[in-house]
């Protein structure tokens, strides 16, 4: 039998989703279905003076209408899941409905239920509400100064957390030979995941038991969260992720608005759906990214990095959302040092409320802002002590030989190689080739440029303890159940929901390699917690590094049992069996053996079972991984800028990633692959703009430009296998990397292309505009 | 107020006669009405293309036509495409290419790329991407897109050849 581990195998998930016949969380239609809008507030911040939902009730069609105040008592407080240790972390309470005052544009302030999706957005326009509009601010730094607006009584000065790392960098500062200054802003993201959220709520009022279907990447948090929300034992509560269209971190927070959908089932005992159209999930799902970053490097002249200082104000929106202060501290600043041997670093992080929608997650989730900093600033000073790009990283790797290495913000990187992704990448480029056409062109006045990232990432979330270390009020073990039925075909249950990813696939790939059995035989179940019993989730890459793991570890569990079971059939001991292809053999006597098959008929008919053994073939695995994985890889980017309009033309985009050991090469490349575009989203067109009254300028697909098929080249994908030396697969984690890789690479890219006017560094997105304007300012 | 217009419609070779709202787009028709609810919606300003649709063998939006006005059309859409219970070879270049991941954008893409096929059977990579000017996908990067549209293109075009060559025999 061919082995399965490592081949690209097709996805198992797809005739569903292109025949039409996959059901999305929208797609789900039950019997006296009503819907749900959302009246949502035009205003960053106003008082409520009052809000009038008479008319709005008697309109044709409307089944209720509710009011924040409507609910006071009746319906929890939105948590916070990500409570940061030694910080004065404020969460004010964030209710499901604004009760007297909203705070951003989106802020939902009333809940009509009609018989119609139209006719209850219609009704929303018949609601009368009073406000009185407050002072705004929407800029986090501004924020913190006297006299701004404050957002929440108990967070004075507007700041939300205070929060530092690291193990001091003032030693490596004073003795610097080369000091690099410098300020970024990570700009503001929209996820725009293509499928907005969705959920539908059906209460069952004599068992007292709730359906939830929702748009959720983790529906066992979900369910945890909206029990204590809703007030509805965990066990009363299933929550169900059905298909996903993505969500890019945008579908891990719990939002108000699923709850209020289940609210409004109970009070009316009939279903409810409710979905957010594209123009309400620009407001009112989370944001990604915002960062004001004061940084700097401390080196010499031999292009030795010995210390990295930075100091960050991120945006945290209005409230603070679900998992939003691990996102600047844990994910962030604890990687700072990247793919480099920074022997000192020091890293401050103040998370501030400002008038705008709530940020949280978004693909990469703070490496993608680590890695930025880290990649623009070792490109400024190889600039400034005149060292190639390429080489003043290969000087300050990590070496392939120091794993597993400590870092100076208390990480241990499990294994890495990163000399030689650096290397692979260089040859894929024909790289000298390369700078001398860049000189060929700019003399004939042309601007190419190359840009590098050699990132590292903190992926597979995660050890449980360091979890509860840092806050996380969860664990991040994840666990799976094989069940193996009469025939010997599999059920595997996993705590992990994947939307998107493949793992599916992935998952049938390994217990297929494990069982000998072929992959056909293997059906994997993910998204409901009525039917898997408990999980975390998925996001940070961990599904196959945990779940994944889980799953391996359950199947070795299902071959122990199933061992015993053999033993007993072939009148052996059990060390004398081998266990290869899915055949039980006696060593040494080709003849006796029976099949996986074969036992598990035997397990279930019992009639001949080993003494003190339990019928039937059934194991499950909790699996807490003892460590992060680090992914790492090399990427790197050639443009063209256009002289005379300041365009970006992408020429090339290579990638070498190593995420440990592949299982399916054909979906690890499609990760990278849009893993990419997302991030160069980020590089070359994508930003919320909000304007000084909170308004959301990019508020439709029509002014905020996601990537398009023609704006890309073919990205050439490459791979280095480095295991990771703690998990049963060896596996690290693929989804994210390519977007904490390709912002970074494309800016380094654009920058080098405009070196000859004297442009050192431009703010994401890089718009023609930008581009242009830095040349006409620049010295040519 | 409640005044109803009353259309009839073929979608995917049945006909469907029923009475719209004058402002029910066809979108919601063929979802909410008729239950098809492989198309999609993933916006309101016609920018992502997850809920294109044929009309009348033309690729358009349905969230940007009327259900009124597509009285008297033939609609096909994702459900469509299968024949004789068979994938389409548009479907099998996606599957094969892995031209899909959360699968939300994937219907919309295979009606783009049938509109595509059936006025330019060959396309270059360029044309392709082109051709995909209106939809928009968020996890794939377009990249396997391409490859899955390609692939598509000869499969479709190895098949007009045996068919092709079959008649020749026939007529022989
Ligand atoms: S839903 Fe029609 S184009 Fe987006
Ligand atoms: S496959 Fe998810 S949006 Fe295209």
């Amino acid at each position: 039998m061919p082995t399965v581990f490592g081949t690209a195998i097709k996805r198992r998930e797809d005739p569903r989703l292109i025949t039409g016949r996959a059901t999305y969380t929208d797609d789900i239609r039950l019997p006296g279905l009503v819907h749900a809008a959302i009246l949502r507030s035009p205003h960053a911040h106003a008082r409520i003076r009052s809000i009038d939902v008479e008319k709005a009730r008697r309109a044709p069609g409307v089944v209720a209408a509710y009011t924040g105040r409507d609910l006071q008592g009746r319906i929890g407080t939105v948590p916070t899941a990500w409570l940061l240790p030694d910080s004065d972390l404020k969460t004010p309470p964030h209710p499901v409905l604004a009760v007297d005052r909203v705070r951003y544009v989106g802020d939902g302030v009333a809940l009509v239920v009609a018989d119609s999706p139209a006719r209850a957005r219609d009704a929303l326009e018949l609601i009368g509400v009073e406000y009185e509009p407050l002072p705004v601010v929407v800029n986090q730094e501004e924020a913190m100064q006297p006299g701004k607006p404050q957002l929440h009584g108990e967070a004075p000065k507007n700041v939300a957390f205070h929060w530092k790392a690291g193990n001091g960098a003032s030693e490596a500062f004073q003795q610097a030979e080369v000091v690099v200054r410098h300020r970024f802003v990570n700009n503001r993201l929209i996820p725009n995941a293509m499928e907005p959220r969705s959920a539908v709520a059906r209460y069952n009022p004599s068992s007292g038991e709730m359906t939830l279907w929702m748009t959720s990447q983790n529906p066992h948090i979900h369910r945890y969260l909206l029990s204590g929300i809703l007030g509805i034992p965990e066990h009363k509560l299933r929550v169900v992720a059905p298909e996903v269209g993505g969500g890019f971190g945008s579908k891990i927070a719990c939002y108000p608005d699923e709850a209020l959908v289940a609210f409004a089932a109970r009070e009316l005992g009939v279903p409810v759906k409710w979905t957010e159209d594209r123009r309400e999930s620009f407001i009112a799902t989370t944001h990604g990214r915002d960062h004001i970053q004061d940084v700097e490097l401390a080196g010499r002249k031999d292009g030795t990095i010995t210390g990295l200082r930075a100091t960050v104000h991120a945006s945290m929106g209005a409230y603070v959302s679900t998992a939003a202060p691990g996102v600047p501290t844990i994910l962030f600043g604890l990687m700072l040092q990247g793919a480099y041997r920074i022997p000192q670093i020091e890293v401050d992080v103040y998370g501030v409320f400002t008038n705008t929608t709530p940020t949280d997650a978004y693909r990469g989730a703070g490496r993608p802002e680590a890695t930025f900093i880290v990649e623009r600033l070792v490109d400024l000073f190889a600039r400034q002590i005149g060292m190639d790009p390429a080489e003043v990283r290969r000087r300050n790797f990590i070496p392939a030989n120091a794993f597993p290495y400590d870092t100076p913000t208390g990480l241990t990187y499990d294994s890495g190689d990163y000399a030689t992704a650096l290397d692979k990448l260089l040859e894929a480029l024909d790289y000298p080739a390369l700078r001398r056409r860049q000189e060929e062109l700019r003399r004939q006045g042309r601007y190419l440029g190359v840009g590098f990232s050699t990132y590292v990432e903190i992926c597979g979330l995660g050890p449980s303890q360091v979890a509860g270390a840092v806050g996380f009020q969860g664990g991040l073990w994840d666990s799976a159940t094989l069940r193996v039925l009469p025939t010997g075909k599999v059920l595997v249950y996993t705590g992990t929901s994947p939307h998107g990813q493949g793992e599916e696939t992935t998952f049938a790939q390994i217990v297929a390699e494990a069982l000998g059995i072929p992959v056909e035989d293997v059906e994997v179940r993910h998204g409901d917690t009525g039917e898997v019993y408990m999980g975390w989730g998925t996001y940070g890459s961990r599904t196959t590094p945990v779940g994944g793991s889980a799953v391996a570890r359950a199947a070795e569990r299902v071959v122990e049992k199933a061992r015993v079971f053999a033993a007993h059939m072939l009148e052996v001991a059990q060390d004398d069996l081998t266990f290869e292809e899915g055949r039980f053999q006696v060593k040494g006597a080709p003849g006796r053996s029976v099949s996986f098959q074969d036992v598990a008929l035997q397990a279930h008919l019992a009639w001949n079972l080993p003494e003190g053994v339990e019928p039937s073939l059934e194991a499950s695995a909790f699996y807490d991984p003892p460590n992060f994985c680090y992914p790492f890889g090399a990427h790197a980017c050639v443009v063209e800028v256009d002289r005379d309009t300041g365009e970006v033309r992408l020429e090339r985009y290579v990638a070498v990633d190593d995420c440990g050991r592949i299982i399916n090469p054909l979906i690890v490349e499609g990760q990278v692959h849009g893993g990419v575009v997302q991030g160069i989203g980020q590089a070359l067109w994508e930003g919320a703009v909000y304007d000084e009254n909170g308004q959301l300028l990019t508020g439709s697909l029509m002014d905020y430009a996601l990537p398009k098929a023609r704006f890309f080249p073919e990205i050439e994908t490459h791979h280095t296998e480095t295991p990771a030396p703690h998990n049963p697969l060896g596996v690290k984690g693929v989804g994210e990397t390519g977007t904490i890789a390709s912002t970074p690479a494309v800016v380094n890219a654009v920058v080098d292309a405009l070196a000859p006017f004297g442009v050192k560094h431009l703010e994401t997105p890089l718009t023609p505009e930008k581009v242009w304007k830095a040349m006409q300012d620049g010295r040519r | 107020m409640n005044v109803e217009v009353p259309i009839t419609v073929t979608v995917n070779g049945v006909e469907y006669s029923r009475h719209v709202e004058p402002r029910q787009l066809l979108v919601h028709f063929l979802r909410e009405t008729l239950g098809l609810t492989g198309t999609h919606v993933g916006c309101d300003t016609s920018q992502c293309g997850a809920c294109t649709v044929l009309l009348d063998g033309e690729a358009v939006k349905s969230c940007t036509v009327l259900a009124a006005q597509a009285d008297g059309s033939q609609v096909t859409t994702v459900e469509g495409l299968e024949q004789d219970g068979m994938l389409h070879p548009i479907q099998e270049g996606f599957w094969e290419k892995h031209g899909l991941q959360c699968g939300f954008c994937t219907p919309g893409m295979l009606m783009v790329t049938q509109a595509l096929l059936n006025r330019n059977p060959d396309p270059s990579d360029e044309e392709i991407r082109e051709a995909l000017e209106g939809n928009l996908c968020r996890c794939t990067g377009y990249q396997n897109i391409v490859r899955a549209v390609r692939r598509a293109a000869e499969s479709m075009q190895e098949r007009h050849a045996q068919v092709a060559a079959a008649r020749g025999e026939e007529g022989a």
